[in-house]
Protein backbone atom coordinates (compact mmCIF):
# COMPACT_ATOMS: atom_id res chain seq x y z
CA UNK A 1 0.00 0.00 0.00
CA UNK A 2 1.46 3.26 -1.06
CA UNK A 3 0.22 6.76 -0.79
CA UNK A 4 0.12 7.32 -4.52
CA UNK A 5 -3.60 6.74 -4.86
CA UNK A 6 -4.52 9.78 -2.86
CA UNK A 7 -2.54 11.94 -5.20
CA UNK A 8 -5.50 11.49 -7.56
CA UNK A 9 -8.45 12.67 -5.52
CA UNK A 10 -10.69 12.81 -8.57
CA UNK A 11 -10.15 9.17 -9.40
CA UNK A 12 -12.56 6.43 -8.57
CA UNK A 13 -10.40 5.25 -5.71
CA UNK A 14 -10.31 8.71 -4.29
CA UNK A 15 -14.08 8.73 -4.13
CA UNK A 16 -14.76 5.17 -3.17
CA UNK A 17 -12.00 4.88 -0.64
CA UNK A 18 -12.47 8.10 1.19
CA UNK A 19 -14.16 9.25 4.33
CA UNK A 20 -16.52 6.79 5.93
CA UNK A 21 -15.53 4.20 3.32
CA UNK A 22 -12.25 3.84 5.19
CA UNK A 23 -14.19 2.88 8.31
CA UNK A 24 -16.06 0.23 6.31
CA UNK A 25 -12.77 -1.19 5.05
CA UNK A 26 -11.38 -1.17 8.59
CA UNK A 27 -14.27 -3.29 9.83
CA UNK A 28 -13.86 -5.58 6.81
CA UNK A 29 -10.16 -5.89 7.56
CA UNK A 30 -10.79 -6.75 11.20
CA UNK A 31 -13.36 -9.38 10.21
CA UNK A 32 -10.95 -10.80 7.62
CA UNK A 33 -8.24 -10.99 10.27
CA UNK A 34 -10.59 -12.69 12.73
CA UNK A 35 -11.81 -15.18 10.12
CA UNK A 36 -8.31 -16.03 8.91
CA UNK A 37 -7.04 -16.48 12.47
CA UNK A 38 -9.91 -18.66 13.54
CA UNK A 39 -9.77 -20.73 10.38
CA UNK A 40 -6.03 -21.25 10.76
CA UNK A 41 -6.46 -22.53 14.31
CA UNK A 42 -9.38 -24.80 13.40
CA UNK A 43 -7.56 -26.38 10.47
CA UNK A 44 -4.24 -26.83 12.23
CA UNK A 45 -5.70 -28.28 15.40
CA UNK A 46 -8.95 -30.08 14.62
CA UNK A 47 -9.69 -30.28 10.92
CA UNK A 48 -10.86 -33.92 11.14
CA UNK A 49 -13.58 -33.05 13.66
CA UNK A 50 -15.71 -30.98 11.29
CA UNK A 51 -14.26 -30.89 7.76
CA UNK A 52 -17.31 -29.19 6.24
CA UNK A 53 -17.55 -26.40 8.80
CA UNK A 54 -13.80 -25.79 8.84
CA UNK A 55 -13.47 -25.81 5.03
CA UNK A 56 -16.26 -23.29 4.94
CA UNK A 57 -14.45 -21.18 7.53
CA UNK A 58 -11.35 -21.16 5.36
CA UNK A 59 -13.34 -20.24 2.25
CA UNK A 60 -15.15 -17.47 4.11
CA UNK A 61 -11.86 -16.13 5.44
CA UNK A 62 -10.35 -16.05 1.94
CA UNK A 63 -13.39 -14.24 0.58
CA UNK A 64 -13.25 -11.63 3.34
CA UNK A 65 -9.62 -10.94 2.49
CA UNK A 66 -10.43 -10.58 -1.23
CA UNK A 67 -13.41 -8.34 -0.44
CA UNK A 68 -11.23 -6.09 1.72
CA UNK A 69 -8.64 -5.76 -1.05
CA UNK A 70 -11.31 -5.22 -3.72
CA UNK A 71 -12.89 -2.41 -1.71
CA UNK A 72 -9.53 -0.64 -1.49
CA UNK A 73 -8.53 -1.03 -5.13
CA UNK A 74 -9.96 1.15 -7.87
CA UNK A 75 -11.23 0.35 -11.33
CA UNK A 76 -14.20 -1.46 -12.79
CA UNK A 77 -12.55 -4.84 -12.44
CA UNK A 78 -12.09 -4.55 -8.71
CA UNK A 79 -15.52 -2.99 -8.42
CA UNK A 80 -16.95 -6.19 -9.89
CA UNK A 81 -14.82 -8.32 -7.60
CA UNK A 82 -16.06 -6.33 -4.62
CA UNK A 83 -19.68 -6.94 -5.64
CA UNK A 84 -19.08 -10.64 -6.24
CA UNK A 85 -17.36 -11.26 -2.91
CA UNK A 86 -19.83 -9.22 -0.91
CA UNK A 87 -22.83 -10.96 -2.53
CA UNK A 88 -21.08 -14.28 -1.84
CA UNK A 89 -20.69 -13.33 1.82
CA UNK A 90 -24.28 -12.28 2.13
CA UNK A 91 -25.46 -15.51 0.50
CA UNK A 92 -23.15 -17.45 2.79
CA UNK A 93 -24.41 -15.88 5.98
CA UNK A 94 -28.04 -16.37 4.93
CA UNK A 95 -27.64 -19.98 3.74
CA UNK A 96 -25.32 -21.19 6.49
CA UNK A 97 -27.19 -19.17 9.09
CA UNK A 98 -30.44 -20.85 8.08
CA UNK A 99 -28.89 -24.32 7.81
CA UNK A 100 -27.33 -23.99 11.26
CA UNK A 101 -30.81 -23.57 12.66
CA UNK A 102 -32.59 -26.18 10.52
CA UNK A 103 -29.83 -28.84 10.39
CA UNK A 104 -27.56 -28.10 13.35
CA UNK A 105 -25.89 -31.51 12.94
CA UNK A 106 -24.29 -30.26 9.69
CA UNK A 107 -22.30 -27.71 11.65
CA UNK A 108 -21.19 -29.24 14.93
CA UNK A 109 -18.54 -26.52 15.13
CA UNK A 110 -19.20 -22.84 14.73
CA UNK A 111 -18.31 -21.07 11.52
CA UNK A 112 -18.18 -17.34 11.09
CA UNK A 113 -21.64 -17.59 9.50
CA UNK A 114 -23.36 -19.94 11.97
CA UNK A 115 -26.50 -18.51 13.55
CA UNK A 116 -26.24 -15.53 11.19
CA UNK A 117 -22.90 -14.49 12.61
CA UNK A 118 -24.01 -14.46 16.24
CA UNK A 119 -20.47 -15.24 17.43
CA UNK A 120 -19.26 -12.09 15.70
CA UNK A 121 -21.94 -9.73 17.01
CA UNK A 122 -23.91 -10.21 13.76
CA UNK A 123 -21.26 -8.19 11.96
CA UNK A 124 -21.11 -10.81 9.15
CA UNK A 125 -24.83 -10.23 8.55
CA UNK A 126 -24.78 -6.44 8.65
CA UNK A 127 -21.48 -5.75 6.91
CA UNK A 128 -22.38 -7.10 3.45
CA UNK A 129 -25.49 -4.90 3.46
CA UNK A 130 -23.41 -1.83 4.28
CA UNK A 131 -20.86 -2.93 1.68
CA UNK A 132 -23.49 -3.26 -1.06
CA UNK A 133 -24.98 0.08 -0.11
CA UNK A 134 -21.54 1.68 -0.28
CA UNK A 135 -20.73 0.13 -3.65
CA UNK A 136 -24.07 1.19 -5.12
CA UNK A 137 -23.33 4.78 -4.09
CA UNK A 138 -19.81 4.72 -5.52
CA UNK A 139 -19.90 3.34 -9.03
CA UNK A 140 -16.66 3.71 -10.95
CA UNK A 141 -16.68 6.55 -13.46
CA UNK A 142 -17.58 5.64 -17.03
CA UNK A 143 -14.63 4.79 -19.21
CA UNK A 144 -12.30 4.35 -16.28
CA UNK A 145 -9.60 1.85 -17.12
CA UNK A 146 -9.34 -1.39 -15.24
CA UNK A 147 -6.70 -1.20 -12.59
CA UNK A 148 -4.42 -4.18 -12.76
CA UNK B 1 -2.64 -14.50 31.86
CA UNK B 2 -3.21 -12.27 34.87
CA UNK B 3 -6.85 -11.48 35.42
CA UNK B 4 -6.58 -7.96 36.82
CA UNK B 5 -4.12 -7.00 34.10
CA UNK B 6 -6.54 -8.31 31.48
CA UNK B 7 -9.31 -6.14 32.93
CA UNK B 8 -7.05 -3.06 32.98
CA UNK B 9 -6.20 -3.78 29.37
CA UNK B 10 -9.83 -4.24 28.29
CA UNK B 11 -10.76 -1.06 30.20
CA UNK B 12 -8.02 0.99 28.55
CA UNK B 13 -8.88 -0.36 25.09
CA UNK B 14 -12.60 0.35 25.53
CA UNK B 15 -11.86 3.85 26.87
CA UNK B 16 -9.46 4.54 24.00
CA UNK B 17 -12.01 3.22 21.52
CA UNK B 18 -14.86 5.33 22.85
CA UNK B 19 -12.60 8.38 23.08
CA UNK B 20 -11.55 8.02 19.43
CA UNK B 21 -15.12 7.41 18.29
CA UNK B 22 -16.27 10.50 20.20
CA UNK B 23 -13.43 12.65 18.81
CA UNK B 24 -14.11 11.32 15.32
CA UNK B 25 -17.83 11.94 15.41
CA UNK B 26 -17.07 15.41 16.78
CA UNK B 27 -15.16 16.03 13.57
CA UNK B 28 -11.60 15.95 14.90
CA UNK B 29 -8.74 14.69 12.77
CA UNK B 30 -6.44 12.22 14.55
CA UNK B 31 -4.53 14.21 17.16
CA UNK B 32 -1.90 13.32 19.76
CA UNK B 33 -4.60 12.32 22.21
CA UNK B 34 -6.21 9.79 19.86
CA UNK B 35 -2.90 8.39 18.62
CA UNK B 36 -1.50 8.39 22.16
CA UNK B 37 -4.48 6.37 23.39
CA UNK B 38 -3.90 3.86 20.62
CA UNK B 39 -0.19 3.73 21.42
CA UNK B 40 -1.07 2.94 25.04
CA UNK B 41 -3.30 0.08 23.86
CA UNK B 42 -0.40 -1.26 21.80
CA UNK B 43 2.01 -0.91 24.71
CA UNK B 44 -0.28 -2.91 26.99
CA UNK B 45 -0.53 -5.61 24.30
CA UNK B 46 3.26 -5.86 24.23
CA UNK B 47 3.21 -6.17 28.03
CA UNK B 48 0.58 -8.89 27.68
CA UNK B 49 2.85 -10.73 25.25
CA UNK B 50 5.65 -10.68 27.82
CA UNK B 51 3.26 -11.81 30.57
CA UNK B 52 1.96 -14.64 28.37
CA UNK B 53 5.47 -15.86 27.64
CA UNK B 54 6.58 -15.58 31.28
CA UNK B 55 3.44 -16.81 33.06
CA UNK B 56 3.81 -20.57 32.38
CA UNK B 57 7.18 -20.50 34.16
CA UNK B 58 5.38 -19.54 37.38
CA UNK B 59 2.70 -22.19 37.02
CA UNK B 60 0.13 -20.00 35.28
CA UNK B 61 -0.64 -22.15 32.25
CA UNK B 62 -3.16 -21.63 29.50
CA UNK B 63 -5.95 -24.18 29.83
CA UNK B 64 -7.08 -23.73 26.25
CA UNK B 65 -5.39 -23.77 22.88
CA UNK B 66 -2.05 -21.99 23.04
CA UNK B 67 -2.06 -21.63 19.25
CA UNK B 68 -5.45 -19.93 19.33
CA UNK B 69 -4.31 -17.65 22.15
CA UNK B 70 -1.26 -16.47 20.23
CA UNK B 71 -3.24 -16.11 17.01
CA UNK B 72 -5.45 -13.60 18.81
CA UNK B 73 -2.50 -11.90 20.49
CA UNK B 74 -0.51 -11.48 17.29
CA UNK B 75 -3.64 -10.32 15.46
CA UNK B 76 -4.35 -7.78 18.20
CA UNK B 77 -0.74 -6.56 18.12
CA UNK B 78 -1.04 -5.89 14.38
CA UNK B 79 -4.28 -3.92 14.66
CA UNK B 80 -3.23 -0.58 16.20
CA UNK B 81 -0.24 0.01 13.86
CA UNK B 82 -2.31 -1.05 10.83
CA UNK B 83 -5.19 1.21 11.88
CA UNK B 84 -2.86 4.15 12.51
CA UNK B 85 -1.25 3.67 9.09
CA UNK B 86 -4.63 3.35 7.40
CA UNK B 87 -5.97 6.37 9.28
CA UNK B 88 -3.06 8.65 8.48
CA UNK B 89 -3.15 8.05 4.71
CA UNK B 90 -6.13 10.37 4.72
CA UNK B 91 -6.50 12.54 7.76
CA UNK B 92 -10.09 13.44 8.46
CA UNK B 93 -12.74 12.73 11.06
CA UNK B 94 -13.20 9.19 9.76
CA UNK B 95 -9.53 8.45 10.37
CA UNK B 96 -10.21 9.03 14.05
CA UNK B 97 -13.23 6.70 13.90
CA UNK B 98 -10.98 4.05 12.32
CA UNK B 99 -8.65 4.28 15.33
CA UNK B 100 -11.64 3.83 17.65
CA UNK B 101 -12.88 0.75 15.79
CA UNK B 102 -9.42 -0.82 16.06
CA UNK B 103 -9.19 -0.15 19.81
CA UNK B 104 -12.63 -1.68 20.42
CA UNK B 105 -11.68 -4.72 18.36
CA UNK B 106 -8.56 -5.12 20.52
CA UNK B 107 -10.76 -5.01 23.64
CA UNK B 108 -12.90 -7.87 22.33
CA UNK B 109 -9.83 -9.87 21.33
CA UNK B 110 -8.16 -9.46 24.72
CA UNK B 111 -11.30 -10.66 26.48
CA UNK B 112 -11.46 -13.62 24.11
CA UNK B 113 -7.81 -14.38 24.89
CA UNK B 114 -8.67 -14.46 28.58
CA UNK B 115 -11.48 -16.94 27.89
CA UNK B 116 -9.10 -19.17 25.95
CA UNK B 117 -6.56 -19.00 28.78
CA UNK B 118 -8.96 -19.75 31.63
CA UNK B 119 -12.33 -21.11 30.54
CA UNK B 120 -12.84 -24.32 28.67
CA UNK B 121 -15.80 -24.56 26.40
CA UNK B 122 -17.20 -27.74 24.92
Amino acid sequence: MTDVRNARPDSDRGRRMSGIGRVLVTVYGVLALAAVGRSLVQIVERFHEAPLAFSLSALAAAVYVVATVALIRSGRGWYGVAWATIVFEFTGVIVVGTLSFVFPELFPEATVWSWFGFGYLFIPLVLPLLGMWWLALHRPARGEADAA
Amino acid sequence: MIEWFMWVQVGVAVAAGLLCLALGFAGRVPNDLALGALALVELLLLAQLIVAIAAPASGNHATGSVLEFYTYLVGALLLPPAAAFWALIERNRWSTVVLGVAALAVAVMVYRMFQIWTVQQA
